[in-house]
């Protein structure tokens, strides 16, 4: 993914909140927190009992900016369809190294 | 056959012994513990896990063929229960469908946990995999807040060792207050320890006390407050903290439970108090995987980070979009090869020798017997069964290598590569596995639905199921294409295979856009590690498959094929002069529009029956009996090419074979949508048919 990814609405405060992005803007190797989930409460709930809660390290493992991604979250690969992972709001530092992959 | 798996020694005779005593203790627990009439006590286990941990290699294990599959009481989800016995106990495991959590978000985990907490099994085992362990030990978490005691089987600790991760069970089983058992089941390693757990479990059920996860102290506060509003409504059997529990993670089921059980205003307390904590899903459970980490930290050392393991580097191949696809275009190749490369010549042999020599020792043996008693029992019922029998080996070869491909792992890769197609049709890539199961046969692939979590996808998934040519079509297409275009015929039956898929898409767009709308459901799927496979994980599946075909479409195919005798023999004489003959005949008029007289339409209305009918029909009405040569060199003079490409598309477009029928009415709970197929689908080939015959015509290709 080379273009910047858009950043959501947030109030401007005096402290920087963390970022948050969508987990489908997360480039392959790149690793991230879960920060939120948006969506119904059923996908909230199935997402949440597969791992996918606040605080929780998701590392991306296959996005190619279209069709569906792969990431790995507590130990198992998920593969997630893109309407799902951009449901997942994350947070990262973007200029971390991709170390790793 | 019930396994005895551990020689019956004095030792464990002084155990039983001990535990008779202490068992009257417990017994007001275990209400359903029962005693057979030779004073053998028998228990009831379940297996839970969530799916990709090997759960089903561990239920193979232990109760081998003496399985039942049937299905839960009001469900269309596979039940399986099966027996053994163990040191003078007869054990009953039941196997709870594989599920991620217990909140009702499906009906297999509203069927998983309704079983435990109603039923009350004496030991539930829960099955994790050690590679995966934080994310499998998701579903321990629930499981403690009820009733039965837990043994935990830690499965796939070689995968685990591979992946670079060091579990120390008796750290583990310290930690989490239950028995844990380190097991490999494909290898049959562990499973006697397993069971040896279970049953010292049995004797003192307080060998399992485990350490229950705290909630977050403001969300247990909300807790005890819903708790002690609603402990005087709750129903038994349920747990009343479970129920709030549940009540605030947004469960729908619990929440109409409660909801008719407690009077107006406690439910309006309980309501608001719910609806200020609607976020409380994620600090649940965000709660249970702070505990598995507390748990998992001590007892396991995790692998270095960035480490490039196997399952890694087969994915760079297997999903990358164009690789993955063109991966999945190969084995799909391989696997209708080997399909056809084996399974065809046992076909003509099963064909040959069981079913003519069959019809053959009935004619003889009744050879003083009225000529209507001989034509049902030899045309009737021999045909029907030898339909049957013929198409086991076809069905063994592509069943058998669907099983390897799915205990590996790939089929969820399959179905991740395909998801981008199947979006236009408002499916997800999980779709894609049950319709490529109907490549073998429709009948399986109508239940394997069952894997796709909304009840919409589903629908939608089975409707589209028989526009998928199975084998009995193939085999068809395979015996008229060279009669008709001799050198072509390979291309025509190819271009036949894409007509269907292209249609299989085009009706899966309108289906819906216009038929079931709604939005698409979620694509949540686990990639499992790919791992060696299990020779008798595969023998089972294809035993189950073929055991299904069997039993329904054994009984319809014989019933079907009957009436179909009789309705080609009377009134008579002749074919042109029964019934279906008339019914062929009133139905000529369509079949002009595709340039076809009245024999391929009686052809293609006992396709009904069983799709591979069309052959022998064709044979006796176009009087040239079976013989393959005849038949092509008759037809191919009588029947010009468009009018018989014309016909062989409608053919593999036509509605769906009887036992197919009976399938969607059993999976959809009724005749509707049954009856909506084969309306579309004789809508679909007709269509398909005619326009095929007068835009050859058009372009002056009549010939």
């Amino acid at each position: 993914m080379s273009e910047v990814p858009e950043r959501q609405d947030q109030p401007e405060l005096a402290t920087p909140l963390p970022q948050v992005w969508h987990l489908s803007d997360l480039a392959a190797g790149e690793i991230a927190e879960v920060h939120d989930l948006s969506g119904g409460s059923d996908f909230r709930s199935r997402m949440a009992s597969l791992g996918f809660t606040p605080g929780a390290t998701v590392r991306m493992l296959q996005n190619y900016g279209h069709g569906p991604v792969i990431v790995s979250l507590r130990g198992s690969r998920v593969a997630l369809g893109r309407g799902e992972a951009h449901k997942v709001g994350i947070t990262y530092q973007p200029d971390q190294s991709q170390a790793g992959y | 056959m019930p396994q005895t798996l551990h020689p019956y020694s004095t030792a464990m005779l002084a155990i039983s012994g001990h535990c008779a005593s202490t068992q009257s203790a417990s017994s007001e627990r275990n209400t359903h513990r029962e005693h057979t009439s030779a004073g053998e006590r028998v228990i009831t286990v379940a297996l839970a896990g969530q799916p990709n941990v090997g759960k089903s290699t561990v239920f193979n294990m232990l109760t081998g063929l003496t399985q039942h599959v049937g299905n839960w009481p009001g469900k269309t989800i596979e039940q399986k229960t099966g027996t053994f016995q163990y040191n003078g106990t007869r054990v009953r495991l039941v196997d709870l469908p594989g599920t991620y959590s217990l909140t009702a978000n499906s009906p297999e985990e509203q069927v998983a946990r309704d079983f435990i907490i109603r039923e009350q099994p004496d030991v539930v085992v829960v099955i994790v995999n050690a590679a995966t362990l934080e994310r499998s030990l998701y579903l321990l978490a629930e499981l403690i807040w009820l009733p039965s005691p837990l043994v935990l089987g830690l499965n796939m600790v070689d995968v685990a060792e591979q992946e670079g991760y060091r579990i120390e069970p008796h750290v583990l089983e310290a930690a989490l207050g239950l028995p844990v058992v380190p097991i490999i089941a494909t290898r049959n390693q562990g499973i006697r320890e397993l069971v040896e757990a279970v049953d010292s479990l049995v004797c003192d059920p307080l060998g399992s006390a485990p350490r229950r996860p705290e909630i977050r102290e403001d969300h247990q506060a909300v807790l005890d407050a819903i708790e002690g509003h609603i402990a005087a409504y709750v129903p038994p059997p349920y747990p009343t903290n479970w129920v709030a529990l549940k009540l605030l993670e947004g469960d729908a089921e619990i929440t109409r439970l409660v909801k008719t059980h407690a009077p107006q205003e406690c439910w309006e307390q309980v309501h608001s108090t719910l609806k200020q904590h609607e976020d409380a899903i994620l600090a649940v459970a965000g709660g249970r995987y702070e505990w598995i980490g507390r748990m998992v930290r001590a007892a396991v050392e995790q692998p270095r980070v960035g480490q490039v393991t196997l399952t890694d580097r087969l994915d760079r191949i297997a999903t990358q979009p164009l690789l993955g696809l063109l991966v999945l275009a190969g084995i799909l190749g391989l696997v209708f090869w080997l399909t056809y490369a084996i399974g065809t010549p046992l076909q003509d042999w099963l064909d040959a020798t069981v079913v003519h020599g069959g019809s053959e020792l009935v004619r003889q043996a009744l050879a003083g017997a009225p000529p209507w008693l001989i034509g049902l029992l030899a045309d009737g019922v021999m045909a029907g069964a030898g339909t049957v029998i013929t198409f086991i080996p076809i069905m063994v070869v592509f069943f058998a290598a669907l099983g390897l491909l799915e205990d590996i792992g790939y089929m969820a890769r399959a179905a991740y590569v395909m998801d981008r197609f199947m979006h236009a049709m408002g499916l997800h890539g999980k779709s894609f596995l049950p319709l490529f199961l109907g490549f073998g046969c429709n009948v399986p692939a109508v239940a394997g639905a069952r894997i796709i979590d909304s009840g919409r996808a589903r629908m939608l998934t089975i409707q589209l199921t028989p526009l998928v040519p199975c084998t009995a079509r193939m085999a068809v297409i395979a015996f008229l294409t060279p009669a008709f275009f001799g050198r072509g015929a390979a291309l025509v039956a190819w271009g036949l295979v894409l007509l269907n898929i292209i249609v299989l898409a085009l009706a899966g767009i309108f289906i819906n856009r216009f038929v079931l709308a709604g939005a698409r459901a979620a694509f949540i799927m686990e990639l499992p590690l790919y791992h060696i496979p299990n020779a008798r994980t595969i023998g089972i599946f294809v035993w189950q498959n073929i055991l299904a075909f069997l039993r329904k479409a054994g009984s319809i195919i014989v019933l079907v094929s009957v009436i179909v005798w009789a309705l080609s023999t009377f009134p008579g004489p002749g074919l042109e002069n029964s019934l279906i003959g008339r019914l062929g005949l009133l139905l000529a008029p369509v079949g002009g529009l595709m340039g076809l007289d009245w024999r391929p339409i009686v052809a293609l209305v006992t396709s009904f029956v069983a799709k591979e009918n069309a052959i022998a029909t064709l044979g006796v009405l176009y009087g040239t009996g079976e013989e393959a040569a005849g038949l092509a060199q008759t037809m191919s003079s009588l029947v010009p090419p468009a009018a018989a490409l014309a016909f062989l598309a409608t053919f593999t477009l036509f509605i769906p074979c009887a036992a197919t029928v009976a399938a969607i009415r059993q999976e959809t709970n009724g005749w509707r949508w049954a009856l909506f197929n084969i309306g579309l689908l004789l809508v679909i080939s007709f269509a398909v048919g005619i326009l095929i015959y007068q835009g050859a015509a058009l372009i002056g290709l009549r010939m």
